[in-house]
């Protein structure tokens, strides 16, 4: 750089950067990634359910490169229909699918991992049950970029 | 009263405000959770009121990560350490364990009291450069460059078998001067953004900086698995960071400048649990 | 340098039948996302886990498909209820076909 910020100058780009970041935090991202169409694909086409699935996430992420995240789905294991998959999507992420666990008739139906998180969003996840139906939730998490920890 | 008037006036204040130290740091509204975590400073001159790990100030998702050794990616690093350190390499056909032996018991201690004073060198090492010295006088192995996986992984074994000891670097002596010039250069502003590492560290803990929540920039944990970096990070590479993003120029790895910070900067965790491999944003 | 052993752990290796067995993994891995550059600009390639398999006695237990957007060295944790004693095999296989396997021996009384 020629010259270094003047102490004006810098409290500027610091308030603007600061908006710029609010703006971005202040609600769930319009998302191009065809996140809905992942969601069509996993169902067949049917509305799943709101309901029996929980998405256990931090409501602020530490750091968006690592964030823990569990789905568990309640209920009772209904006469043979049991959850096969459950499908974790990401609105604002470049990329809308995160993971598709798959389960056994063995299993009991929960799972945690980390994954990465380009934004703040509503992450959603949907399970489906061996006798064909689906059930969702999604979770909104703050996730912040900025600050010197980068 | 002009709005460039208004904001001058308000930017005099807050100068006025942090000169006269009258700025809350401490008690930032903003999760209070790290608080009733410090240890007490060995006397009233020390800088800080309270030392506190920068343990206490990430989320609880992120202790736990730390707090199981089995959920901590850092483990890979010691483990590769351990690996490393029974394997022969350089032409005196030698290992880490043919001088010394088991690390449980010969390094113990040794991460905690970095960095030191070196008779030969005259000057402190710190943990990385004694690394290369054995290496190359014992071993007659090449160095590990800075920042290299496998001199990140043995710092880490080595430091981690300090684990849970206090830091506790000598800093009497003829570490005095490199204390004193570690110390002036923590209170030196730097950059563009003309941000000291007091700034931040002694002046604005417990507070965010823009969506930073801040901590006391202790060393006691480091090397660290980073939750950005998705792996080990050493100290030089975090206190270079830090310079870079105040739009500093970073001073270069193992340059006497980073030494003399390190040894001011555990000074300032003295009595602070050795945490290495800690997890940190 | 050597390739770091997966990270297995089963709550308890011994269970009586109908009772739960949680397991926790961890493998080293920097599942390259393929959307970064490197110095020059140039995008470096994708190269992820995206598959990982639990099998007891060679039978589906748990597994999952994985993307770019699972953290470097990927974390699972997950449960079931053993019927059989037996030889549960981990699996996970990266873009290139690469296995990384282990084992754990698991008994049911």
């Amino acid at each position: 750089m020629s010259r270094r910020l003047n102490r004006r100058e810098a409290l500027n780009v610091g308030v603007g950067a600061f908006a710029a970041g609010l703006g971005s935090a202040a609600g769930p991202a319009r998302a191009l990634n065809g996140y809905a169409d992942e969601i069509d694909k996993f169902t067949g086409g049917k509305t799943p359910v709101e309901g029996r699935v929980r998405l256990e996430l931090p409501e602020l992420a530490e750091n968006g490169n690592t964030v823990p995240l569990s789905v568990v789905v309640d209920g009772p294991a209904g006469e043979g229909a049991h959850v096969q998959e459950i499908l974790v999507v990401a609105p604002a992420n470049p990329n809308a699918r995160v993971i598709r666990f798959r389960f056994s008739a063995l299993s009991v139906p929960e799972a945690s991992t980390r994954i990465r998180l380009a934004a703040t969003q509503d992450v959603i996840a949907v399970a489906k049950l061996s006798d064909g139906t689906f059930f969702s939730a999604s979770r909104q998490i703050k996730v912040t970029i900025g600050g010197c920890g980068g | 009263m002009s709005p460039r008037l208004a904001l001058c006036a308000i930017v005099l204040l807050a100068v006025a405000a942090g000169v006269a130290g009258l700025a809350p740091a401490q008690n930032g509204p903003d999760h209070p959770h790290w608080q009733g975590h410090g240890i007490k400073p060995p006397d009233r001159t020390f800088p800080l009121p309270e030392i506190v790990s920068g343990y206490w100030f990430r989320t609880k998702e992120t202790q736990a990560i730390q707090d199981d050794d089995f959920n901590n990616p850092g483990f890979f690093a010691v483990e590769q350490g351990e690996q490393l350190w029974s394997k022969p390499d350089g032409a005196a056909g030698k290992s880490c364990a043919s001088c010394h032996q088991d690390a449980a018991a010969s390094m113990k201690g040794v991460g905690a009291a970095m960095p030191k004073w070196s008779d030969a060198l005259h000057k402190p090492v710190n943990l990385e450069q004694q690394i290369n010295l054995c290496r190359g006088e014992r071993m007659q192995a090449a160095p590990w460059k800075f920042g290299a996986a496998e001199l990140t992984a043995m710092t880490t074994f080595v430091r981690f078998q300090s684990r849970g000891l206090p830091v506790s670097p000598r800093v009497d002596g003829p570490m005095a001067s490199w204390f004193e010039k570690g110390k002036q250069l923590y209170y030196t502003r730097n950059g563009q953004l003309d941000l000291a590492c007091a700034s931040c560290h002694e002046r604005n803990y417990g507070r965010n900086l823009r969506a930073d929540f801040l901590s006391q920039g202790q060393s006691n944990g480091f090397p660290v698995y980073r939750l950005r970096d998705q792996r080990l990070v050493p100290l030089y590479e975090r206190m270079e960071g830090c310079i870079f993003d105040v739009r500093g120029i970073p001073y270069a790895p193992l340059s006497d400048e980073f030494l003399a910070l390190e040894l001011y900067v555990a000074w300032r965790g003295t009595g602070l649990p050795v945490e290495t491999p800690a997890v940190r944003n | 340098m050597a390739e770091a052993k997966p990270r297995i752990r089963l709550d308890k290796k011994e269970v009586r039948k109908g009772e739960t067995v949680d397991v926790k993994t961890l493998v080293s891995h920097i599942m390259e996302t393929g959307l970064r550059k490197d110095a020059s600009g140039k995008l470096i390639p994708r190269m992820i886990i995206n598959t990982f398999t639990c099998e007891l006695n060679g039978k589906f237990v748990f597994g999952c498909d994985l993307e770019s957007a699972v953290s470097a060295n990927p974390f699972f944790e997950f449960k079931f209820k053993p019927t059989e004693s037996g030889v549960l095999k981990f699996t996970w296989i990266d873009d290139e076909g690469v296995r990384i396997e282990a084992t754990e021996t698991i008994t049911v009384t």
